[in-house]
């Protein structure tokens, strides 16, 4: 296997699919000449020219429409939102329309369409532009949410939901593009199903569960527990729409123990989702209540030192293992 | 003004519960409608709501104790109400679950940690495993607090959680104090001459409930015994012949499945052995119900096969089959299991020869049923193979006489021997 970026990864997956399919076209803002804001789309609009790959006027509600119209009548769209923070005009359109229209057509009318963008906080972008957002989506049943940690998971999980027959909300992270991972060679195709939990490091000590950004924090506590005799399993549910939850409860039958990492607000959502989960399906195997470690419950602070204290930290996630542990 | 609560009768025929868990601790508030406790009697595990409204001063018995009806078992009143009085008011009372702070003596008892043995109204107080030691309530109003994982290893290897320290918060019993438990699980090795305490169980209210039907069928019932030796030949083979027939539905139908026809049958025949003993008067039965006997884990159930004379010999195969395997489940409504008019109890499949069932009150009578045997016949002078089995009926002498049921027993060994007689 080769290393490639994340945002390479995702550039593989479009590129592959518009290849493949000549229904599938990408349309947002600075996708084309710019090349991305976020350089996602790179080299896109001279392979695929201006009838693939089209920039828009800064008008989510209008661009986010125009792909589920496009949907509807049988093209595939990829809508890039520059972040997910400006999906909030466009809301009405994805769970009023995108989510409704196929079960309010009674499955006449079918809605393929992609909306991807990244997730949650860059740095220092303020409270406005660092929403978490998938306690928005992941509650709303009609569509499917992704969010992968790795550019692997990124790449297989992105030309899965191309291909997919219903609307797919795809959670990427500004700063997670940079990050290097395997991903198959060239000409290897992979594609990760929906619903698919990941054990992303096997243990016996304590169950980790978490994706998105704090993946990292969580695997980077999870090496410094191991250094004290701590082993943690860590696994990535990799979709939080649908849920799998199995094996998170076959890690927390072993381990007898749970903590939830992620980066949306405490408030519930996913990650209270997966907490209830787990004291049902495994209420007889908890030796501890399961814990959280989520971003704080504010609007993100500007100032750097406060971002950093808002966001799951290693510390914080070392802290809530050693809590269901019961050690000191 | 502070009142002493019993427990409530629960159900028309309650006369004990164990009180399984309580749902409020000393000093909540109590409504009108309140759960307060979880109680189990000899049907199921019921609510035990409040009909008060207070502040819940005193818990007089722990959680896994069992007592009768109408025994205190709280004090409600207002909050910081003195309440000496009542608790000694419950002490004088007899009762022995009174908590051990009571300052009241027990009249019977001078040692004070011995209940008295003869106490009326709790039959199994304190501690139930012996080696245990005090249980320590730690704050927590006696309440064992524990990780639900740590329950389910406690269930699975028998431990008392009360004899286990907690670490964790507020002495919270984790797996790791369960894993160093030494406990007495551990089984300790002889010293000569003494005596190693046995391991107490709480008997389970089914438990009970067949203690008490039974001794009192044994005390009250003059019981007597009538056994035949019948061939059972031509029945096997018959039952062969049906399930040849019944092979294409998929059906089968056991060797036990026709005896209950036969029995029931054969009550027809004799109706004097379908009746009841009943004060001063005798019921004659107008229907046949054939209470057969089940073992379920820790006991026993006598699920009611309705109008068996009247079945067809697939109907009952499929009924018994069903109503075992709820039985087994726990999953029989009570209708399904009482009112039967006649037992059948089979033991053959343990390869007993014979034996003499207790009978099942109100029913006159039980057929126990023993094993198939092979054995030599003497036949027109020849011996020659035979297959023979064994059944013992007890009947209730109050209502069955001897000749009677001889007359019955001789009716099932002409239609066992010979079962198209069934169809007459």
């Amino acid at each position: 296997m080769r290393e490639l970026r994340y945002r390479e990864a995702l550039r593989e997956a479009m590129l592959e699919e518009m290849e493949r399919d000549e229904r599938v076209f990408l349309m947002g803002e600075e996708v084309g000449h710019y090349q991305g804001a976020y350089k996602v789309s790179e080299g896109l609009l001279d392979k695929f020219g201006e009838r693939r790959v089209i920039d828009t006027p800064i008008a989510e509600a209008g661009f986010a429409g125009i792909g589920i119209g496009a949907a509807m009548v049988g093209l595939r769209p990829i809508i890039e939102f520059m972040t997910w923070n400006f999906s909030f005009v466009a809301f009405d359109q994805i769970i009023s329309n995108a989510a409704k229209i196929h079960q309010m057509s009674a499955g006449a009318i079918k809605v393929p369409i992609v909306f991807r963008g990244p997730n949650g906080a860059a740095r220092q972008v303020g409270s406005q532009h660092s929403h978490a957002v998938a306690p928005f989506y992941a509650g709303v049943p009609g569509l499917y949410v992704c969010q992968p940690s790795t550019p692997r998971d990124a790449k297989g999980l992105l030309k899965t939901a191309i291909r997919s027959n219903n609307p797919v909300i795809f959670l990427e992270g500004e700063t997670l593009y940079g990050v290097k991972g395997e991903v198959p060679d060239e000409g290897v195709e992979e594609l990760i199903p929906f619903g698919a939990s990941r054990v992303a490091r096997a243990g016996t000590d304590c169950t980790i569960v978490t994706w998105g950004r704090p993946y990292y924090v969580a695997m980077e506590a999870a090496e410094q527990l191991a250094g004290d005799g701590t082993e943690c399993e860590v696994v990535d549910p990799r979709t939080l729409r649908p849920l799998d939850m199995g094996p998170i409860i076959e890690s927390v039958r072993k381990t007898n123990r749970c903590v939830v990492v992620h980066e949306h607000w405490p408030y519930g959502g996913p990650g209270a989702e997966i907490v209830d989960r787990v004291q049902r399906e495994a209420f007889d195997y908890l030796d501890a209540p399961v814990e959280r470690v989520t971003g704080l419950d504010v609007p993100m602070p500007y100032a750097l030192n406060l971002e950093n204290e808002v966001l799951p930290t290693k510390e914080r996630v070392i802290d809530a293992v050693k809590r269901v542990s019961y050690a000191k | 003004m502070a009142k002493i609560i019993g427990l409530p009768k629960l159900s028309p025929t309650m006369e004990e519960g164990t009180l399984v868990s309580w749902a409020k601790k000393e000093g909540d508030t109590v409504d009108v409608d309140d759960l307060l406790a979880e109680v189990e009697t000899d049907k199921a595990t019921m609510e035990f709501r409040s009909f008060d409204r207070g502040v819940l001063l005193k818990i007089l018995v722990p959680e896994g104790v069992t007592l009768e009806a109408e025994v205190p078992v709280a004090i409600i009143g207002k909050e910081g109400e003195d309440i000496t009085e009542l608790l000694a008011q419950v002490a004088s009372a007899g009762s022995a679950s009174a908590p051990k702070s009571a300052s009241a003596p027990e009249p019977a008892s001078a040692a004070g940690s011995q209940p008295a043995p003869e106490s009326p109204a709790v039959s199994a107080p304190d501690s139930p495993v012996a080696p245990a030691p005090e249980p320590a309530p730690g704050g927590n109003g006696g309440r064992v607090i524990s990780s639900p994982l740590v329950r389910r290893l406690a269930r699975e290897r028998s431990i008392d959680l009360r004899a286990v320290q907690g670490s964790g918060p507020h002495g919270r019993i984790v797996k790791r104090d369960i894993e160093s438990y030494a406990g007495p699980v551990a089984v300790p090795s002889r010293v000569s001459g003494e005596r190693l305490p046995p391991e107490v169980r709480q008997a389970t209210s089914m438990r009970r409930t067949i203690a008490r039907k039974l001794t009192e069928s044994k005390q009250t019932i003059p019981h007597y015994y009538l056994t035949i030796d019948c061939d059972i030949g031509p029945l096997s083979d018959a039952r062969a012949a049906i399930n040849s027939e019944l092979e294409a539905d998929g059906k089968k139908v056991s060797l036990n499945d026709l005896l209950i026809k036969a029995a029931a049958v054969a009550l027809r025949r004799v109706p004097g052995v379908n009746a009841s003993w009943v004060g001063k008067e005798i019921h004659y039965h107008q229907v046949v119900d054939i209470s057969v006997a089940v073992a379920v884990e820790d006991g026993l159930m006598t699920p009611v096969i309705r109008d068996a004379d009247r079945k067809g010999i697939a109907e009952i195969a499929e009924e018994v089959r069903d109503l075992a395997s709820r039985a087994r489940d726990r999953k029989l409504s009570v209708e399904e299991m009482t009112n039967g008019t006649f037992s059948i109890s089979n033991l053959g499949m343990y390869g007993i020869e014979e034996f003499a069932a207790v009978i099942n009150p109100p029913e006159a009578a039980i057929l126990a049923v023993g094993t198939v045997r092979e054995e030599p016949v003497v036949e027109g002078g020849q011996v020659v193979p035979g297959r023979r089995l064994r059944f013992t009926m007890s009947c209730d002498h109050r209502v069955v006489d001897g000749a009677v049921g001889a007359q019955y027993m001789a009716a099932l060994k002409r239609i066992i021997e010979s079962p198209l007689n069934m169809l007459l």
